[in-house]
This record gives C-alpha cells, sequence and structure tokens, in this order.
C-alpha cells in the first residue's frame, strides 16, 4: 500500500522540529478537520534555505510529504524551493492516486514559508 | 517480527475450533440437499438444518419456525426492509431509521425513498443514543417500520431495543433491529424485547461468513414479508435458494457456545477493554471517548487520540490489527459518518481508532498493543503542529485554517 520511501520517511522522518528567528519564514496550510496539517519552515541566509523544519498532522504520506520537501529545499535559493511542484514530490514518493492532495499540501507549504519569509524580509 | 495482534473483532471473529469441527462433516460425508426428501442424503441433512435452526432461536428467545437464514446480515437486513415495504406498502409509506446504522440499513432506506417511500432518518446524541420521546412524536398513520440497531459497529453504543420494541407495539408499527455486533455477545431476547424482526450475522460471533439469519415473528402480530430472492420456496417462501448447509450447522454451534459462554466471556473482554482504556487514558493526554461510557458493547472501544491522525497511528502499528475512523482509511475520503452523527468534529473523527476484543484476546496481546499504540501516538505527537499549539494553549477553533 505504502511505497518503501514514504515507510522510509514515516519511520525516520527528516527534519522534524521548528526554528525561531527573524530570518525564518513559516508556513502553516491545511485543516485539521481535513485530516492534515503541515507546518513548514525555512531558515534563510542571503537569499538561500540553510535549514528547514517541518512538523506534520497527517497520514503516512503526508508526513513523507513534508519530510521529503525539507530535505529538498535546503539549500536552494528562495526562488528555487518554490519552484519544486508537487508532482515532483508524488513521483518521488510513487504516492497513489488517493494521496495526491498531500503532496499538494507539500507544495503549498514551501510556498507559504517562502511567502513568509519575503514578507516578513522586505 | 512479533505475532500480529487481531483487535477487530468488530469487523469479523476467527471460527471457533469447535464451530469448525461441526461443520466439516457436512462438507463431506454429509452433503446432503435439505431439500431432498426422499432419501438418506436430504434427511441428515435437514436434521443439520432443523439443529442449527433450534440453536440460532434459542440464543435469541424465538422459536425455530421463526428463523429464516440468509447469507448474512446484510441480506437479512435488506430482507426485513424491502420484504415489509414491499408487503406494507398499502398500510403507508413511511419507515423510521437512524443515522448512525450501517450502510446495509441505511443504503435499503435511501432506496426505499427512490421507490417513494418515506424515510426519517431520526438524529442521535453526542453518545450515540435516539431520543424515544423523539421516536415516539415521529411515528405517523402511515408509518409501516422501525428500523434501529442494537448496538452499533463502530462506536458500540446500544441502543433501548426493549424501550423502542413498547413504543413501536404501542403504534402498532413493525420493529425490526440489525443486531450483527450483539447477538453473541450481550443477551438479546426478541421476547422481553419485543422485536419483530432481527438480522443475525455468523461471522462477528466466531461462525463462518456467508451466512446469517432473519428472525421473523409469527404470533402477536404475525409478520409477513415479500421474498426477495425467488426460486424453490425454501425458508416458508421467504427465501430461496438451497441451504447452505455447513454453514448452517457453523452458525447454529456459534449460537449454541454463545449462549454457554457468553456472560462470563463478556466478563472477562470487558475487564480487558477496560485496562486497555485506562492504559492509555494514563500515559497520554488527550484521548476521547467516542459513544457511551457504560451502555456499550462489553468488548469494543472508540477513542480518538487528539492531533494525531488515525491513519498514520495505523502505519505505525504495523503487526495490530484495529480500525479507524479516519477519511484517509476510507475509499471516500470522508471521516466516519457515524463520528459526525454523534457530533464529534472532523478533527477528532479523523483521529479515532477502534479496539474491538473477543474471545481470543489475551491480556499479554492486549499490553503489547496498548505499549505499541502509547509509544506511536507520543512519537507522531512530537511531529504534529496542533499537538503544540494545544499545549501552549491555543484554541485551535479559534485559528482560520484554509480548508481543502
Amino acid at each position: 500500500m505504502y511505497s518503501d520511501k514514504v515507510i522510509d520517511h514515516y519511520n525516520a522522518p527528516r527534519n522534524v522540529g521548528k526554528l525561531d528567528g527573524e530570518d525564518v519564514g513559516t508556513g502553516i496550510v491545511g485543516a485539521p478537520e481535513c485530516g492534515d496539517v503541515m507546518k513548514l519552515q525555512v531558515k534563510v541566509e542571503e537569499g538561500r534555505i540553510v535549514d528547514a523544519k517541518f512538523k506534520t498532522f497527517g497520514c503516512g504520506s503526508a508526513i513523507a510529504s513534508s519530510s521529503l520537501a525539507t530535505e529538498w529545499i535546503k539549500g536552494k535559493t528562495l526562488d528555487e524551493a518554490a519552484q519544486i511542484t508537487n508532482s515532483d514530490i508524488a513521483e518521488e514518493l510513487n504516492l497513489p492516486p488517493v494521496k495526491i492532495h498531500c503532496s499538494v499540501l507539500a507544495e503549498d507549504a514551501i510556498k507559504a514559508a517562502v511567502k513568509d519569509y519575503k514578507e516578513r524580509n522586505q | 517480527m512479533s505475532k500480529p495482534i487481531y483487535l477487530d473483532y468488530a469487523a469479523t471473529t476467527p471460527v471457533d475450533p469447535r464451530v469448525l469441527e461441526a461443520m466439516l462433516p457436512y462438507f463431506t460425508e454429509r452433503f446432503g440437499n435439505a431439500a431432498s426428501r426422499n432419501h438418506l442424503f436430504g434427511w441428515k441433512a435437514e436434521e443439520a438444518v432443523d439443529q442449527a435452526r433450534q440453536e440460532v432461536a434459542a440464543l435469541i428467545g424465538a422459536q425455530a419456525k421463526e428463523i429464516v437464514f440468509t447469507s448474512g446480515a446484510t441480506e437479512s437486513d435488506n430482507l426485513a426492509l424491502l420484504g415489509v415495504a414491499e408487503m406494507y406498502q398499502e398500510q403507508g409509506k413511511h419507515i423510521i431509521t437512524c443515522v448512525t446504522e450501517h450502510k446495509a440499513v441505511l443504503d435499503t432506506a435511501h432506496y426505499l425513498e427512490t421507490k417513494g417511500f418515506e424515510v426519517t432518518f431520526l438524529p442521535v446524541d453526542k453518545a450515540g443514543r435516539i431520543d424515544l420521546t423523539q421516536l415516539e412524536a415521529t411515528i405517523r398513520e402511515d408509518t409501516i417500520l422501525i428500523s434501529l440497531m442494537a448496538a452499533n459497529n463502530e462506536i458500540g453504543t446500544l441502543h433501548p431495543i426493549k424501550e423502542i420494541g413498547a413504543i413501536a407495539k404501542k403504534h402498532g408499527v413493525l420493529f425490526h433491529s440489525d443486531a450483527t455486533q450483539a447477538v453473541g455477545k450481550i443477551p438479546v431476547d426478541v421476547q422481553e424485547m419485543g422485536v419483530d424482526l432481527l438480522s443475525i450475522s455468523a461471522h462477528k460471533m466466531y461462525g463462518p461468513k456467508g451466512v446469517g439469519a432473519l428472525y421473523v415473528r409469527r404470533r402477536k402480530p404475525r409478520v409477513r414479508l415479500a421474498p426477495q430472492i425467488h426460486g424453490g420456496g425454501h425458508e416458508r417462501g421467504m427465501r430461496s435458494g438451497t441451504l447452505a448447509v455447513p454453514q448452517l450447522v457453523g452458525l447454529g454451534a456459534a449460537c449454541r457456545i454463545a449462549g454457554e459462554e457468553m456472560a462470563a466471556e463478556a466478563i472477562r473482554v470487558r475487564a480487558l477493554r477496560d485496562r486497555l482504556h485506562k492504559k492509555f487514558t494514563t500515559a497520554l493526554d488527550f484521548v476521547h471517548l467516542n459513544g457511551h461510557e457504560e451502555l456499550r458493547l462489553p468488548g469494543l472501544v472508540n477513542l480518538s487520540f487528539a492531533f494525531v491522525e488515525g491513519e498514520s497511528l495505523m502505519m505505525g502499528l504495523e503487526n495490530i490489527a484495529v480500525s479507524s475512523g479516519s477519511a484517509c482509511t476510507s475509499a471516500s475520503l470522508e471521516p466516519s459518518y457515524v463520528l459526525r452523527a454523534l457530533g464529534v468534529g472532523d478533527e477528532l473523527a479523523h483521529c479515532s481508532i477502534r479496539f474491538s476484543l473477543g474471545r481470543f484476546t489475551t491480556e499479554e496481546e492486549l499490553d503489547r498493543a496498548a505499549e505499541k499504540v502509547i509509544a506511536t501516538v507520543t512519537r507522531l505527537r512530537e511531529m504534529s503542529p496542533l499537538y503544540d499549539m494545544a499545549k501552549e494553549g491555543i484554541d485551535l477553533k479559534s485559528i482560520q485554517w484554509a480548508a481543502h
């Protein structure tokens, strides 16, 4: 039912936690009533993401999508990070069609975190 | 890998070895057709069917002649609703049921709506119980049937069947009860409870899958049903089709064993269930019980571990079989309609897990399962943004979430 990659991220999620500070952008997407909420944070230095953390309430695929997202955006510029799409995530994790919304949420979370950082550091 | 632990007895039960033993000869040497009236093979089969009928009837305080064998509780529910609707439609076309019924009743009721019947779906309170005053007020001149389950399959809440039976009788309305989860677990007596039609399933009480029964009252009143399966006039014309003798022998044996052991088993299983529940509430905060505290099936507890999504929890419980009301575990992506009907918010419905225990559940298994659940909930809460917020005292309802 789950791909090996989803199981791996679920069992050993990367970058769980939270970040504080002026140079941090935070995106919170989803809703408890819908069964998934992702909080994704980026720490930015000179336009580049130097650290990323997440916390997710959701199914295994949602946890895996956000875990993978934090892994991918580390080291990227804000603009590069914002270019990651849900289909990149879905493909990497072999998500079945019913779980595509998990990858959409992860894409939204990245974009929301980048937007939050930009707004707070204009 | 440790031995898998089965805590999903409300979904199905294993066949009791004693039941299987009783069934086996009827596959081979005693293979006759119970309708073959003119030779030994048929007589042997008929004898076995008669005995099974007695055993089923005895468990629910009925007469053997009042038992109609079916392929399971879904068929029994269909036969009760469709059979009554078709037979009594001249008297009226109004049926009363309730929002937390099993789909076998709900979908059949919706089908009848498309055939010109009017159905009232009673609401339930937060424990899953209907309001008897409201039930009585809903009965009309043209009401022909009340269908209310004895015990709910998701939350285990028991309906006041005896009181419902009395109301139905007072108004001259037939009363059907889907007792799939109740029979064999708690005492069910059709006389005492005033039930006119009652659905039974074998595989929920250690019998085989694919067989069940419908109790159809023969006296005061004599209930008539329009058959839904035609061809041969078996089962007093109410349900044609060659009787599945080995299955029926299994159903009968399961009923006999339940009758003998139910009282002691209920005490044991209830103690185990309460032990499990207590372990959770001791080790974890934000654990909500879905269903009624007391008026509940002995082996069932449905809990919401807030801030941990049900499917992700089940994923961590590899080797432990439970069910969840989470949307992610259903094909429809909708959380449980039963929990919704109780007014459990969707956010908690997504976090619900049903633990159902039974005859073969051991204390050792239960303790091992509890430990695993507690560890997994704790781990997942560490990565839940909602748990953080709750701990910080933020009211999650005060936040404008972007629903998606």
